[in-house]
């Protein structure tokens, strides 16, 4: 176990890539609070499994766009944990659409949730971790963030304004002990893509030099290694757990 | 005031290392206390903590002297 009493909070995570780091951290020895905005009830599971596993764990709803609920969700987990090491910024949503059928609301909604979001709860929890002069803060981009890809304007320019961000919040927060770092999976199987119709799938397969699909795992197992002190002389990196899709 | 000023030379003199003699009232943070834009930040975080307040960013914005944070705080006590 590399996270024996570490306290983290998971945002967004309730299903897919987020539920799968929170248990991953929790195995690692860690207390979680497990963040959501809708799914309650999918949120109370996996409060239960880490319970299962003797880990502390607690749901918190919030909209991570709303900067007022952020602030009360990191002072909620301060309140039961006494600190909080670990903020992974996972929480997202998808509208795709053409560039030229976007309407402005898609557009907003996921640069709110998906860009917005990471701002406001890295601010919030800084406040605590700048405190504790430790801290480490992992951001789930995208690869399509570093690649581009059509039908995501608005996912695809979040995603890479979240690793520009994670290079500039490392440099401001180096100095008192935090690391910031950023995932960018490739396309690992959830909910969220296993909406795409089988062509595009069979498509994206054909470009992944390892000819698999990601699981949300993989993305879990990296997560726990940037949260741990393995990682604690690497900063402002976005890794790349993509199969190789993108070098 | 003198409370005041007293705790918050406690906090600078602990956070910035500095002498209790060099935080006068119209010492600057950043120029005469070798602060950096972090280390306001923080002071400003220990004095929301110490004195059982908040300051809004806007406000905090506005605190560049000893007197500044003094000031302050004795406003909205």
């Amino acid at each position: 176990m590399i996270l024996e009493g570490k306290k983290a909070l998971v945002t967004g995570a309730s299903r897919g890539i987020g539920r799968e780091v929170a248990l991953e951290l929790a195995r690692q020895g860690a207390d979680v609070a497990i963040n959501y905005a809708g799914s309650e009830s999918k949120a109370n599971e996996v409060v239960s499994e880490i319970k299962a596993l003797g880990r502390k764990a607690f749901a918190i709803q919030c909209d991570v766009a709303n900067s007022e609920s952020v602030t009360s969700m990191i002072k909620e987990v301060v309140e039961q944990f006494g600190r909080v090491d670990i903020l992974v910024n996972n929480a997202g949503i998808t509208r795709d659409n053409l560039l030229m059928r976007m309407k402005e609301e898609e557009w907003d909604s996921v640069i709110n949730t998906n860009l917005k979001g990471v701002f406001l709860c890295t601010k919030a929890v800084t406040r605590q971790m700048m405190k504790q002069r430790s801290g480490r803060i992992i951001n789930m981009a995208s690869i399509v963030g570093v690649s581009g890809n059509a039908g995501q304007a608005n996912y695809v320019a979040a995603k890479a304004g979240v690793i520009g961000l994670t290079k500039t919040t490392a440099k401001e927060l180096a100095s008192r002990g935090i690391t910031v770092n950023a995932i960018a999976p490739g396309f690992i199987s959830t909910d969220m893509t296993g909406e795409l119709p089988e062509d595009v799938q069979k498509a994206m397969l054909d470009q992944i030099p390892l000819a698999r699909f990601g699981d949300p795992k993989d993305i879990a197992a990296v997560t726990s290694f940037l949260a741990s002190d393995a990682s604690k002389y690497m900063t402002g990196q976005t890794l790349h757990v993509d199969g190789g899709m993108v070098m | 005031m003198a409370d005041v000023l007293e705790r918050v030379t406690k906090i600078v003199v602990d956070r910035l290392n500095v002498e209790e003699s060099e935080v006068k009232l119209e010492a600057s943070f950043k120029e005469d206390l070798g602060a950096d834009s972090l280390d306001v930040v923080e002071l400003v975080m220990e004095f929301e903590d110490e004195f059982d307040m908040e300051i809004s960013d806007d406000d905090a914005e506005k605190i560049a002297t000893v007197g500044d944070a003094v000031n302050y705080i004795k406003s909205t006590m």
